[in-house]
């Protein structure tokens, strides 16, 4: 009889262990870099929680998306208005109001759009989003056009009214007491995430990736889980959005505008869309990337360019990607064997 | 008693009459074999049933209740599963996580993105139970597209069987392996299969196969059935012989 070979368990132990080090690096950041260098950061952070709800359809749904900007400029816009128009200060506020505007606005065009799949799937996110941002641009006198919205940090509250930014030096008090709130956010989402990825419903997913007819003859609603999926990518995004309008401090129809949904795929690539840290990474190291090519050249757009193409075609599984294939090469040798690498460690979205 | 019954069934594809007025049955706890030549149409009738083509005419009735408008996920839950000629698997995912996922399923669970997969212990045994009996225990953790081809054969079989099917369609679960290893996969699903008390139907080419582990054969010809019975009766059929087989009767 085979002997029986124990079943290793995804570990929240094992993650809690793996992440500690770089959380505490991540917690002292204010105190050793400048504010600037921790303004990059915090957006850095905040486009993760972006990218990592893009890559639930991407990498885990296997549905690329051109459309993701549409869910960003939702939870932004939703913030910017709740100012314009109800005078609301609180952070938490404009988070409430922007989930609730991503979700149901997802809702919808997750149903739309699952309808269809591949290059169909991709034209209809494209298309959807760039309703919003017609919607944006054209109708100034709501959104303020090209000029869009401003988001005074001054006039906002933190943690139910018990941070605000009155006062001398405020500039980098908003910045240390803001990159802590993302960061907040951040490892919410990304826990929030990884649950979901591991959980059955993430692996109903993976396997709508992998084999969409099996799926279906193993019981799995196909078309239901791509929208919920939809609908979980969408809100990530949205609350995203969100946590950026602070930062930024102006929205503008830019941010819904189809060239972010792009952005939002580069980060993903980058990082590699087949692992869970891959769009983490991906999105902290393009947003350094960006603004350093931006400040280097005039022709950041091309120097971006090259490094897309590079990255395509030398490393395809993107940074994490390529460094865990590496660690898993050099393990081999050590090992001086050649064992079967674990399902996480193939680059496989796990 | 009758567990699956077509009356009339009937699909064609333009001037190709894949499925034509089909009336098959299926006894409950049988290990039934479909057989006949490429194009015959043995696999068009398992996609009928199966739900994977709608019919041109006729009925499918399972238990006697009309099922031939029923989607695929309405006859996944009635009971009926199956595995494809060409390996169907997800092949990104373990084998193990392959087989943990149609119980999931099964158990209407996976809905739930608050918990962990493999922190559903009722759901591991199962899973861990189930690739022993299918002889892959020590491949749980290979991607199924790391598989040698005898065992993605069989990992096939095992996550249409964690579905617990009352009615288990095979389409040639065999095809693509040596002959050594076809046996000792026969032996496998046959003891797998019969010790569940599944009705299975496999479709099958390998006629030694067959006469071995079958309790009822049902050969088609040019869509329509043209021989049912035992082996022995099978074996005797001089229409089979000549049909199948290309000689005048079978050893």
């Amino acid at each position: 009889m085979t002997p029986r070979m124990p079943t290793r368990k995804t570990s929240p132990w094992r993650l809690a262990a793996f992440a500690a080090p770089v959380v505490l690096a991540l917690l002292i950041v204010p105190a050793v870099f400048s504010p600037y260098q921790t303004q990059l950061l915090t957006y850095g952070l905040v486009f993760a929680i972006a990218a990592l709800g893009f890559n639930l359809l991407l990498g885990y749904t296997g549905l690329l998306s051109f459309g993701h900007s549409a869910y960003f400029g939702l939870g932004a816009y939703t913030a910017a208005f709740m100012v314009r128009y109800l005078g609301v200060q609180s952070m938490e506020l404009y988070i409430l109001g922007g989930l609730i505007v991503t979700v149901l606005v997802s809702a919808v065009f997750g149903y739309i759009c699952v309808r269809h799949t591949r290059i169909f799937f991709a034209i209809l996110t494209l298309a959807l989003s760039q309703v919003l941002w017609t919607l944006a641009y054209k109708f100034f006198w709501v959104t303020g056009g090209t000029d869009g919205i401003r988001i005074p940090f001054a006039s906002l509250t933190l943690a139910a009214g018990l941070i605000d930014f009155t006062g001398r030096a405020v500039y980098q008090k908003f910045i240390s007491f803001y990159y802590y709130y993302v960061l907040a956010f951040f490892l919410f989402s990304t826990a929030a995430m990884w649950v979901i990825v591991h959980s059955p419903f993430g692996k109903a997913l993976q396997a709508i990736r992998d084999n969409e007819i099996r799926a279906e003859f193993l019981g799995v609603r196909v078309r239901r889980y791509r929208w919920l999926a939809f609908l979980v990518s969408g809100t990530f995004t949205g609350l995203a959005g969100t946590l950026w309008v602070p930062l930024n401090g102006l929205v503008t129809p830019d941010i819904v505008y189809w060239p972010f949904s792009g952005e939002i795929v580069f980060m993903s690539v980058l990082g590699g869309f087949r692992n869970f840290t891959g769009p983490i990474v991906g999105a902290v190291a393009f947003n350094f990337l960006k603004t350093y090519a931006i400040a280097s050249t005039e022709y950041w757009q091309m120097a971006l360019g090259i490094v897309l193409v590079v990255l395509v075609l030398a490393l395809p599984a993107g940074l994490v990607g390529a460094l865990r294939r590496g660690i898993a090469r050099l393990r081999r040798k050590e090992e001086g064997a050649a064992p079967e690498l674990r399902d996480d460690e193939q680059g496989a979205a796990q | 008693m009758t567990l699956l019954r077509t009356v009339n069934l009937r699909k064609y594809f333009g001037d190709t009459h894949a499925v034509d007025n089909v009336n098959f049955t299926v006894a409950e706890g049988e290990f039934l074999s479909l057989v006949g030549s490429n194009g015959a149409g043995k696999t068009t009738l398992v996609n009928l049933i199966s739900a994977f083509l709608h019919p041109d005419a006729g009925q499918i009735l399972l238990d006697e209740k009309d099922i031939t408008f029923s989607s695929v996920n309405d006859r996944v839950k009635s009971g009926i599963a199956r595995s494809f000629q060409l390996v169907n698997l997800f092949d990104d995912l373990s084998a193990f996580d392959n087989v943990a996922l149609a119980i999931f399923s099964r158990e209407g669970k996976t809905q739930n993105l608050l918990a962990l997969a493999d922190h559903d212990s009722d759901v591991t045994l199962e899973a861990d139970d189930l690739l022993h009996q299918f002889g892959l225990h020590d491949k749980q953790s290979i991607t199924a597209g790391g598989l040698a081809q005898g065992e993605r054969k069989l990992l096939d079989v095992a996550v249409a069987y964690a579905l617990r099917p009352r009615l288990l369609f095979l389409d040639e679960p065999t095809s693509g392996v040596s002959t050594r290893d076809k046996l000792q996969i026969m032996d496998t699903i046959s003891s797998v299969v019969r010790s569940g008390n599944v009705t299975a139907v496999v479709i099958e080419h390998d006629m030694d196969v067959v006469f071995k582990y079958s309790d009822r054969i049902v050969a088609m010809h040019e869509g329509t059935i043209f021989a049912d019975g035992t082996p022995e009766e099978i074996r005797k059929n001089e229409e089979v012989a000549t049909k199948l087989l290309g000689t005048a009767r079978p050893g």
